[in-house]
């Protein structure tokens, strides 16, 4: 809890804070050492790293159109680790480390609450496959336990056991799964970025990206052209977008996930639970709301708009697990753009233009690496392009030398 | 529920299709590079536009082409596949040449 929480607590004021607005947006500079393209939470996580451990203040960061505003908005906002590659889980558990740690840095509250994540398995296969996430996780330092269908009853009392006529066999039940409230992320990095001197501008969209012999220049935007030392593309579902303006192509493909929530009800739900094998995770939000999401779309789109036919299998499939889900109300629906790779990994590092770093194919596993990704792309950025060797298995020509580090089977619901 | 005209069937619910990736050129397996391998497969132009892809009607088997708004999600034209394939394509000679007719 961050101290000056307590000291609200204790005041008869209205805990009002005096700074926290971000700075009024000033014009633009024609020229920063730094080009930040998205001002989600991997953006200007990035930039907060680069100005405190690196001291490099000369960034904009620009956004098309608020901060926070696209799929940091939109996820879910589940933390955990449970992955399956070596390279996939000490890269996620970094970034849970990171998160437990992020309010106090920010002396602002993000709401980071640990409750524990449950995977459930209904066969054989994914028992086995739940045995060896287990044992890549504790081998890590992560808290993962497989446990059975007893445990499973009595840390869920709600949940049906049969669900779908897939008894419940086996559960992965992985302790330091969390979540945190999205948006205090992106602006807690924003706050403590713009106070050492990085510029956010939003509602200014890069039109173009200037490259000169191979090497990023520039970049054109709807409020002028501006030269940059370097750039990083953070733009989630646009990646591919962002990238041919650069001049290249990418192992992405544009889905859209659609997720919905309930009206409040008492609590009764403490871990976060999820299913595989019915493409569904559920959650009960600190403000006893429900909410739910599944896979992807079955086909690629650029658009958020909602679909009667997931809807109903996603309720179908939420109503199999927690039947008296049935009596209660949908109260929202919201659709996030995801970017998937096919091996379901990230995209970090360096690409074929120089100067120009990628951070793109966060498909549905975007919002938990926040911390940890704005801390290795800050580090490459500072070093003039040394890859991290946190990140070095996510280099894109990963793709170009089949090496593909495959984490399909540890979605919280696959795709 | 969103429509598709499957060429063969006609208008049916979108739940029965199965979405089948872009349309577009196959290098030749036995003579391309890895690099150009793995650009046919992984790598995607991921277009916000009008794109040319394959789609399967699941109950009957049937694969077709159809032209789509990857931001609108409107389905513009569906058509069989002899449309744009209209050779047989050799792949077991390894001098055969690649695909000519395939374009997106």
């Amino acid at each position: 809890m961050p101290f000056s929480l307590l000291k609200y607590g204790l005041n008869n004021d209205y805990p009002f804070e005096k700074d926290a607005d971000l700075p009024v947006p000033s014009e633009l500079k024609s020229s920063y050492d730094v080009v930040i393209i998205g001002a989600g939470g991997h953006g200007v996580a990035t930039a907060y790293y680069l100005a405190k451990y690196h001291g490099i203040t000369n960034v904009a960061v620009l956004e098309k159109g608020y901060l926070g505003g696209g799929n940091t908005a939109r996820n879910t906002a589940v933390i955990r680790s449970n992955y399956l590659t070596s390279e996939g889980v000490k890269f996620y558990s970094e970034s849970v480390r990171m998160f437990k740690e992020l309010s106090h840095e920010f002396d602002f509250n993000i709401m980071y609450t640990e409750r524990g994540q449950l995977t459930l398995a209904h066969t054989d296969a994914a028992v086995r496959s739940f045995r060896q996430r287990t044992e890549v996780n504790k081998h890590f330092g992560g808290r993962t336990e497989l446990i059975g269908p007893k445990e499973i009853q009595e840390l869920v009392p709600t949940l049906n056991m049969n669900p779908a006529h897939m008894p419940v066999l086996a559960g992965l039940w992985h302790l330091d799964g969390a979540t945190a409230r999205h948006d205090a992320v992106a602006w807690g990095y924003a706050k403590g970025a713009t106070q050492r001197g990085v510029e956010l501008h939003q509602l200014t969209e890069v039109t173009d990206v200037i490259v000169e012999n191979g090497k990023v220049t520039g970049v054109k935007t709807n409020r002028g052209t501006i030269k940059c030392g370097c750039a990083i593309q953070a733009v989630a579902g646009h990646s591919s977008l962002m990238a041919a303006k650069a001049g290249f192509r990418m192992p992405i493909t544009t889905y859209p996930l659609q997720a919905m929530v309930t009206q409040p009800v008492k609590p009764f739900l403490d871990p976060l639970v999820s299913s595989s094998a019915l493409h569904c995770y559920v959650q009960q939000t600190s403000r006893g709301e429900i909410v739910f999401g599944g896979g992807s779309d079955p086909y690629p789109l650029y658009n958020t708009r909602s679909t009667l036919e997931l809807k109903e299998s996603l309720l179908a499939h939420a109503i199999e697990m927690f039947p008296f889900m049935a009596n209660l109300r949908l109260m929202r629906q919201w659709a996030g753009i995801t970017d998937m790779t096919s091996d379901y990994s990230p995209i970090m590092g360096l690409s074929p233009v120089e100067n120009y770093y990628l951070d793109a194919g966060w498909g549905t596993w975007g919002f938990k690496s926040t911390p940890i990704c704005g801390k290795t792309m800050a580090e490459l950025v500072a070093s003039g392009g040394k890859v991290p060797d946190l990140i070095a298995p996510f280099a894109m020509d990963r793709f170009d030398v089949f090496r593909q580090v495959n984490e399909m089977g540890a979605t919280a619901a696959s795709h | 529920m969103k429509i598709m005209h499957c060429p063969l069937n006609g208008p049916r619910n979108i739940s029965e299709f199965v979405h089948g990736g872009e349309v577009r050129e196959m290098p030749n397996p036995a003579t391309c590079s890895d690099r150009e391998w793995a650009d046919y497969v992984f790598y995607s132009d991921n277009q916000a536009g009008v794109i040319t892809e394959w789609w399967l009607h699941a109950p009957s088997g049937y694969w077709f082409i159809a032209e789509r708004h990857t931001v609108t999600d409107e389905i513009l034209k569906t058509y069989d596949p002899s449309e744009i394939f209209n050779q047989r394509v050799e792949f077991s000679k390894e001098d055969a040449a690649a695909p000519k007719e395939a374009t997106a």
